[in-house]
């Protein structure tokens, strides 16, 4: 099991050097020049500016300055907003973005599971239909049109209550929360139901179940011990992916509910052309993605053995 | 042995019959065309998909309007508004009427060209300021946007040209104190504002034939606009089918190109096998594990787009260069799964050689599986189309696609939802036929996926 987590390691590190390496060339490929402003600066300003983040120097002399300032772990100043480092910006915004994934996946995860074995059990009947129609709902309306449609829900929920039940928009409370997680949840989640339902489906007809229900074990035993664990594994395999879709999902769910999170700042960063913010946040949103799907792979390997054998 | 002599062994007659087949073979397409006939809901998506095609070739010359032009007489028209205007004379400054008036009311028939107000001094008022509003103003005095303010009682009169659409409006005048501040006392008019045209304008937006045609005073039908209008007057039917152009381009042409990367790169890797299929797909997981959308915006940026360019083709690229490994892996498992197939032995002992193995038996039996991928990866193209032109990192305005029509209406989502409603629902019915579509490919096409659901 060791060996087998230090070879997902090596292989993280390697990809995160592989983003490292094609963000520093795609952004080296943009058109314009980061030091041009409005505000113009005489030759020697710009020397010195050039001197000070190495742009005086051969490319290859550049990508070193660059992997060498993130292995100690520094991005660098923003180019847009003055006085303020990548990390400071990171630190401050990608909390606010984690909760909010870290919420959304539970919501995603739980129910996908939940709704999924619920379908596979009523097949063909009432809950079935009800639920897989929701499902289809949630894989083809696109998030945005649903984050608008959420607010004007909450709207109309705050003026029929005549207090505010739950905030439009923000950051703070749980309460700003919920909404937005539900949001950013919602077609992950019903992509886990569809595969919770179909993976279950098969653990239904399986051999051990009718043995089971032949020996006699409780329903609701044989639900939780025998179906559920079992139809469980294929949907924490896609979670490691799943957890990216909702990462990078969250930036319009962060527009659209005016929340400070990383995701935002990145678009922003985008428009602006804030070169350093932009690689910055792409490297540690890489790194941070590459580490979350081996973690779920490591913690697959400690349920599943067959994984860490093959 | 004994008792048993030759001449009772008795030849029987042999009947064709165990050899016939007892219905006629089908092929792999042919089995897999008659599963999805039965499957109804994939046939209304195959329908609808078709349809769509259909629209987006031919749409814009059945429906030949401009998407780019401007109509600025109707500026976000819901559809199926009444399309009557009247025809009125050229606009001339107003000429206040000597006398007073008893109450707040209208000096002339209230159009689209002005609406005139008059009204007497409220009880108290120090001065006046002239609310208009969408709304009745309610018991919170919710008056609407301020027009005009004097501060003596020496004019009781004014006149809005302000924007004005047919419609109703109310226009409120408010009393001002002694300090300049706003009082309690409000008279309210609600006002039915007519569209109008000029005889000028009525020729120039090709309305009538000639100035002959029409004389003030006339009514005439105003430009159709069969699912209204947007922010800035564009007729929205021309703008969804040049959309639908774009959207359905970038999601049925990028899929298209990666798959079939995907599927070469996924052949060539399983069917050499060894070293060469490990190299190969050890790069396939590095772009595999590259954060999709930051990756799709960090390349449009780094494309660049010029002035006049639509962005469509850097997407385009960007989506081929970060989306093929999903295919390259399915395929070469798929290729791994069929070199070991006893018909492919039988046929190498045959004497098969690898153009034919590939050819003949491995691609072959692969096309269901990258089908299926391939109906799938057109809904995902299209949302991420949407989405990134949603955030304002897809195709640059004024060319129209899906998302960026979604994303200049859900500013306006409570005023004219016609603005986010349609584009949203195509995205949505087109998301879910080729969705429901490959449901139905998939149980037609894959035999183990056969009766999961």
């Amino acid at each position: 099991m060791l060996w087998y987590i230090g070879k997902r390691l090596i292989q993280g590190l390697i990809t995160v050097w592989f983003i490292a390496t094609a963000t520093f060339f795609a952004m080296h490929n943009v058109p314009g020049d980061p030091l041009l402003n409005e505000r113009a600066t005489t030759p020697t300003i710009r020397a010195n500016l050039e001197a000070k983040y190495g742009l005086d120097q051969p490319v290859t002399t550049q990508y070193f300055i660059y992997l060498k300032n993130i292995v100690r772990g520094d991005f660098g100043i923003s180019f847009a907003q003055e006085n303020r480092q990548v990390n400071d910006i990171i630190r401050e915004h990608f909390p606010v973005s984690a909760i909010l994934g870290v919420l959304a996946v539970i919501i995603a995860a739980v129910g996908g599971i939940l709704w999924g074995s619920l379908t596979a059990l009523y097949r063909n009947r009432l809950p079935d239909y009800l639920i897989m129609f929701l499902v289809i709902l949630g894989i083809s309306v696109p998030s945005f049109v649903i984050a608008a449609i959420s607010q004007l829900g909450i709207v109309t929920l705050n003026n029929l209550a005549g207090t505010t039940v739950l905030p439009v928009a923000g950051w703070g409370t749980i309460f700003h929360m919920l909404v937005p997680a539900l949001v950013l949840g919602l077609s992950t989640m019903a992509y886990l139901t569809r595969l919770m339902r179909s993976s279950m489906l098969e653990i239904v007809n399986s051999d051990f179940v009718r043995t089971a229900k032949s020996k006699g074990v409780p329903p609701a035993r044989i639900f939780a011990r025998h179906q559920l664990r079992n139809a469980v594994l294929p949907v924490i395999t896609v979670l490691g992916p799943s957890i990216a879709a909702i990462t990078t999902g969250g930036f319009v769910v962060e527009i659209v509910f005016a929340i400070p999170g990383l995701g935002r700042f990145f678009v922003e960063a985008v428009q602006q052309l804030d070169y350093t913010v932009i690689m910055g946040t792409t490297v540690f949103y890489g790194t941070f993605l590459v580490f979350m799907v081996i973690l779920v792979d490591v913690i697959y390997g400690f349920i599943d053995p067959r994984v860490r054998m093959s | 042995m004994t008792g048993i002599a030759a001449a009772e062994f008795a030849r029987q007659a042999s009947t064709e019959h165990a050899q016939t087949l007892s219905r006629p073979s089908l092929s792999y397409w042919q089995d897999a065309w008659i599963r999805l006939q039965s499957n109804r809901r994939a046939l209304v998506s195959l329908f609808i998909v078709i349809s769509l095609l259909i629209l987006t070739l031919l749409g814009p010359v059945l429906w030949s309007v401009n998407p780019a032009a401007q109509d600025l007489d109707q500026i976000s028209v819901p559809p199926g508004r009444d399309r009557s205007a009247l025809v009125v004379a050229e606009y001339t400054p107003w000429v206040i009427p000597a006398g007073t008036v008893a109450e707040l009311q209208l000096a002339d028939t209230a159009t689209t060209q002005s609406v005139r107000l008059q009204w007497a001094a409220l009880p108290g008022a120090y001065g006046h300021r002239v609310y208009r509003n969408l709304y009745p103003v309610g018991p919170e005095r919710a008056y609407g946007i301020p027009l005009g303010e004097f501060f003596d009682n020496s004019t009781l009169n004014f006149e809005d040209r302000l924007d004005l659409r047919p419609g109703t409006y109310y226009y409120s005048v408010v009393a001002l104190a002694e300090n300049g501040r706003p009082g309690t006392v409000a008279e309210t008019l609600r006002v039915d504002v007519r569209r109008t045209t000029t005889v000028n304008e009525a020729v120039a937006q090709g309305l009538v034939g000639s100035a002959a045609d029409i004389a003030v005073g006339d009514s005439l039908q105003v430009a159709l606009h069969p699912l209204g209008t947007d922010y800035l007057g564009r007729d929205m039917l021309a703008r969804l089918m040049e959309g639908a152009r774009v959207s359905l381009f970038i999601g049925i042409i990028a899929p298209f190109i990666y798959v079939l990367m995907g599927v070469v790169y996924g052949a060539v890797s399983g069917f050499a096998g060894g070293k060469v299929d490990q190299v190969m797909m050890r790069f396939a997981d590095f772009v595999v594990a590259l954060p999709f959308l930051l990756f799709m915006i960090l390349f449009k940026i780094a494309f660049g787009i010029g002035p006049g360019e639509s962005g469509i083709f850097p997407m385009l690229i960007a989506m081929i260069v970060l989306l093929w490994p999903a295919t390259a892996r399915l395929v070469r498992g798929q290729i791994l799964q069929i070199r070991e197939q006893g018909y492919v032995e039988a046929s190498k002992l045959l004497g098969a050689k690898s153009s034919y193995l590939i050819f003949r038996h491995m691609l072959p039996n692969t096309l269901g599986v990258v089908l299926v991928t391939l109906t799938f990866e057109i809904p995902r193209a299209i949302f991420t189309e949407a989405f990134l032109s949603f955030i304002g990192m897809g195709v640059a305005p004024p060319t129209p696609s899906w998302g960026s029509m979604s994303n200049e209406g859900i500013k306006t989502m409570l005023n004219t939802p016609h603005e986010l409603i349609f584009p949203a629902l195509l995205i949505s019915i087109t998301v879910l036929a080729f969705n429901l579509l490959g449901d139905g490919l998939r149980d037609a096409l894959d035999a183990r996926m056969r009766n999961t659901e």
